[in-house]
Formats: C-alpha cells, structure tokens, sequence
C-alpha cells in the first residue's frame, strides 16, 4: 500500500513530460500518420502516447495495472483499465485508424486471437516483440543450456509473463496464416537501432533483438 | 416469550426535519409559475424550488464549476456539517480545500434532487395548490427530471459549461445523463460506482424497500403528516435492507464477524446480540432521523425506471454519439449493487462512440460504499483526472 502510493506522483500532479522517448517508441510514432485515432493496447504508463499527442494523433489506451491506469489517467490520457486477451473483443470494427500492441503480443494467451482483433478493430496494426531468434538467446539455449535471460527480458522461466515467445521468422508465418499483410518490417538491434533495411530475413532473424510490424488487412480472397 | 425489540423513535423529531424541506438552511432557487419543470410523467410541476450549496468562488469567465450529484439517500451538504444531523459533509473526504475536488479551485455546486426532502420540492414539501404536503398527490419523478432541474439552476447561475459532472451512484447516474442529455453542457464527467440503467435484482431491492415502508400502519397510504405519525419502523426496514447491499460479505466479516454486541453468551431472544443486527438497528433508525418515508418511494423509483438505452433504441453506445466530453468511470471490485461489469459495459458503449474514456476499477473490499469513503486509490484517480482536465480546459493549476 505504502509502496503503490509512493509510486504515484506528490498530490496526484503529473510529472513534466519525458524529454528522452525509447527508440523502439519513435519508430512507432514514425510510423503513425498525423491526425490519425490510435488505440494503445498496455500502454503502461502512457510514454507512448504522450509521444503520439504530441504529433497531434488522437490516442487511447488500455492498461492491465491500476497503477498504470492512474498514471496515464493524471496525464490526462484516455486509459481503460483492461486486458488484451479478453477486451478487445467489445471494440467495434473499424473503430481506430491503427492499433498499437507494443512489448505485449508474447504476453498474450491467444496471440493470434489477438492479432486478429488488432486489424479488425484498426485499419492497421503496429506490433512489436522480442525477437526470441536473437543470437544471444539462440547462445544462451545453445552453450548454456538454459532458458535465455537478457536485460530486456530479465524474468526466470518460472515466474515470467511472457508465456508465447516468437522469432520474428514465426511472426511472419503467423501473419502469412491468417492472411495480414505486413507493410513495414523492421528489426532492431540491441540499443534500439534499426537494422539496415536490404539485410536478408535470416539476418533479422539472428541478429535482430526485436521485430516491429506495421500491418495492414490483406485483400479478401487472396 | 422470547423479547422483542424493534427499531427506535428517531431521536430526532421528524418536525425538525420537516422545516428543512420547506425552509431549507441552504440557498435557494425558486422558480414560479413561469418557469415549470417539465416531467417524465406528462406533468409541469410548478412552483418549485431548489436547495443548493456552493464552496469555492465562480472564476470570471465561469469555467470553473463542478456539480456533485448525490446518491439516493444524500443531500446538498456534500462538505459541510449536517443542519438536522450536525454530522460532517457526506463527501468531505473528497470535496474540499486541498482535496481532490479541490474547493481552492473549483466552484462546487451541490443541489438536492428533485423529490428529495432536504429543501428542493419533493413529496414532504407542502403543495403550494392545497396547502398541505405533497405525499402521494406528488408527480412521479425521473433521472432525467432532477438532471432537468438541475440544468435550470445551473441557467439561474450564468453557468453555460460545467467543467465537470462528479456523481456516485444514484450520482453517478445523474453524471451520466447529464453527458448524454447535455453533452455540450459538460466537459468533463466523473461516474462512480454506478450504471446506465438499474439493473432487476437492484429493481428488487428498492421494491423491498417500498413494501417495507408501505406495510407499516403508521404510512397510511402516504398521508402519516396529516395523521401525525412517521413510518420510522417502516423506512428503518428499508434502510436495513439496502444498507446490506451497500457493504460486502468481507466487510461485514472483517468488521463484525459473529462478535456479539455487550455480552458474552446469546440472550435466547431476538434481542440484537449480534454486533452486526445493533449495527444494522442504528443504521435504520438514524436514517429515519433524517429522511422522508415518501421521499424514499420517489427517489428508489427514479432510479428503477433509469436506463440511457432505452431511450436511444435500445443501443447505448448512441446515447453518446459524437460526444466531446472527457469520461472517468470508476468501479470498485466488491460492489454487487454496481459490479464492475456494469461500468465495462458502459466504457464499451463510451468506446463505441469514440469517446474520450477512462476507466479504472478499484481493489476494496468495502462494497459499494466504498466510493464514500477513504479509499485513496480512488481518491489518486479523481484528482488526476480532474487535475488532467482542468488543465486541458486551461484552469489554473494548484496552488497558482
């Protein structure tokens, strides 16, 4: 309890703005058109769309945490309370121009259920993850023996959140299965950086530690 | 023969109470002939008045004012102590200097509904027409009737846009019609621990209610001010009943458990031995103190005949199409009267309509009436959103 409260601002007042904002973050907003409606499916503590507002984009949010929630909410962003797995299922169609899932797809019980809920309720989806066919959690499975841990992804096996872990090859075959048309791909090192964009899908695959996705409805009857 | 004890005669004699509606110590706005309230039911109710605080000041370009809406048994003495019961304001946790509704701030109004009985017209005011109270003869209200009145004091107090509409409850539902009546009237609402339309177990509940206070001989078909009596045991019963439903299984446990109250062994009697039963017993006759018989009717049945969709083809999401104004709706886990799953739906319907929502339910184990007292999760989200809004609205921020 005492912890919970020290974790919100004094009095409830929001903190200024973050000046730095994540790489992985910029590179979604670079990829958001202005003056579009984005929902922000765990949005955490609204970093992400406070970026987005200020590129004039109108944004909302769901958040599993109470915390996360009352922070975003001093913030003065839209945030629902609620869960990937079971809510998305009451947004219309159609409602948002795009539908962020940021860090939270390998933390999903029916990814692909999921997936398909993003580009249904969105005309367009930007997903990202970690990679799991990263060169040092191939290494560490490999030479340890182990279940890879990195400081991304810090938990041990027992107690993480994330229950569905992909490679970025994986994802793509996901989104060839159920018909998604991937517009953007790009894969990021371990400091954020894009990876350079004429590399083979095999060198994203290894050396990319995390994929993110601008995904688009493919034509029906493909 | 086992020993009997019912609820007790209010402490307070019921003409004590009786002066408040009529003469209330609160301000007041009335409005004759000329200007009549239009009803649900068919019926323009005029003269009628209305009684209302206010804390804070009013800025000079009038974007500072907040109504509170309160719940069914509530009134207008949202921050300051009770005439009649000389106990504090009933929301002072949450409206005040410093407080999240923060009176430094904000221009806080708080007005008695329509067919309450603490001053503005209702069913123990005295019918201007006869001469004697109203009691039954009084037009059936509606949510939407005391949101009606409540728009003309707004009128009455050059206010164009309320900065926010804050309610719990029967308050809440209040908030919410405003937003879907008025929506260019709002520009921010906070709806706590409430719903869009009364759902049939709580219909259940308030009928309960109504027997109990209509099967007491002292009610006399609504007439017992002409008779000289009150149906104390009556709308005690009621108020025991629906006390229950505003706590929670973990609450009464936590607080009361099987504990019993000023001695060791059961009294083989129907005697309140359980702490729980005295708890309950005061709760109803300290109530009876303070509220009106035929007040409670009215007011449960505003809140029965209550549901937004209905109005909108049946399709909530409607009701709020377009809407510009900025939503907190808030749930608290252990409330069975308005379970979360009320506020989804509600959040969903807000969704829909591309409406500016946020949504948090609160962990406590303290039933519905928790959003009355000192939760300060709660209390962390209303002033973020408040905060949050006054600043989009461009209010100066605390303390400036």
């Amino acid at each position: 309890m005492a912890a919970q409260q020290q974790a919100l601002p004094l009095n409830g007042i929001a903190p200024e703005p973050a000046v730095t904002y994540r790489g992985d973050h910029l590179l979604v907003a670079e990829m958001v058109e202005r003056g579009s409606k984005v929902l922000d499916v765990g949005c955490g503590e609204g970093d992400l769309l406070r970026l987005l507002e200020t590129r004039g984009i109108d944004g909302r949010g769901i958040e599993l945490s109470r915390e996360g929630v009352n922070r975003c909410v001093a913030k003065g962003l839209a945030v629902v309370q609620g869960d990937a797995d079971t809510d998305l299922a009451n947004y219309p169609d159609d409602a948002f121009d795009y539908v962020i899932l940021s860090q939270t797809l390998q933390a999903t019980r029916q990814p692909k259920v999921v997936l398909e809920h993003l580009l249904r309720i969105g005309r367009r989806a930007i997903v990202s993850f970690p990679n799991f066919g990263f060169w040092r959690m191939r290494l560490q499975l490999l030479v340890g023996g182990h279940m890879p841990r990195t400081e991304n992804l810090p938990s041990t096996w027992y107690d993480t959140p994330n229950i569905h872990f992909c490679t970025i090859k994986d994802f793509v075959q996901l989104c060839d299965e159920i018909n998604v048309k991937m517009e953007r791909a790009v894969a990021l090192d371990l400091y954020g950086r894009p990876l350079r964009l004429n590399l083979p899908w095999w060198f994203w695959n290894m050396f990319g530690e995390q994929g993110v996705f601008l995904l688009s409805r493919a034509e029906k009857g493909r | 023969m086992a020993n009997v004890q019912s609820i007790a005669s209010p402490a307070i004699h019921p003409e004590d109470r009786a002066h408040e509606t009529d003469h209330p110590s609160s301000l007041l706005a009335k409005f004759g002939m000329d200007q009549p309230l239009k009803l649900d039911c068919g019926i323009d109710l005029t003269p009628f008045q209305i009684a209302y605080q206010t804390y804070g000041e009013l800025n000079a370009d009038r974007s500072n004012a907040v109504l509170v809406c309160h719940a069914l048994t509530g009134d207008q003495h949202v921050a300051n102590i009770h005439p009649v019961t000389g106990k504090p304001g009933w929301w002072e946790t949450l409206v005040g200097p410093g407080r999240p509704l923060d009176t430094d701030r904000y221009f806080v109004i708080c007005s008695n509904v329509i067919g309450g009985c603490l001053g503005s017209t209702g069913p123990a005011s005295t019918n201007p027409a006869t001469g004697k109270v109203w009691g039954l003869d009084f037009p059936i209200i509606t949510i939407p009737d005391m949101v009606r009145a409540q728009t003309m004091l707004i009128d009455r107090l050059g206010i164009a846009t309320l900065f926010c509409v804050v309610g719990g409850s029967m308050g809440g539902m209040q908030a919410l019609q405003w937003t879907a009546a008025y929506p260019e009237r709002v520009f921010s609402a906070l709806a706590v621990a409430c719903s869009t339309r009364h759902s049939a177990q709580n219909i259940a509940f308030h009928e309960l209610g109504r027997q109990a206070v209509m099967a007491d001989p002292d009610w006399h078909h609504g007439r017992y001010f002409e008779q000289g009596t009150h149906p104390h045991r009556g709308l005690g019963v009621a108020r025991m009943a629906a006390h229950i439903t505003y706590l929670s299984d973990a609450a009464l446990h936590r607080k009361f458990g099987r504990r019993m109250q000023d001695r060791e062994l059961p009294t083989f009697s129907f005697d309140a031995d359980f702490q729980v039963e005295s708890y309950l017993r005061h709760q109803g006759s300290s109530f009876v103190e303070r509220f009106d018989a035929n007040s409670y009717l009215y007011l449960t049945r505003a809140m029965d005949y209550f549901d937004i969709a209905a109005d909108h083809g049946g399709v909530l999401a409607r009701a709020f199409r377009g809407i510009q104004t900025r939503f907190c709706v808030v749930s608290f886990t252990s409330d069975w009267l308005f379970p979360t799953t009320e506020s989804r739906a509600l959040v969903h319907a807000l969704n829909a309509s591309s409406a500016r929502v946020s949504f948090a339910e609160i962990e406590t184990d303290r039933g519905h009436d928790a959003f009355l007292l000192d939760v300060p999760e709660f209390f962390d989200i209303s002033r973020g959103f408040l905060q949050s809004g006054g600043a989009a609205r461009g209010l100066p921020k605390a303390g400036g």
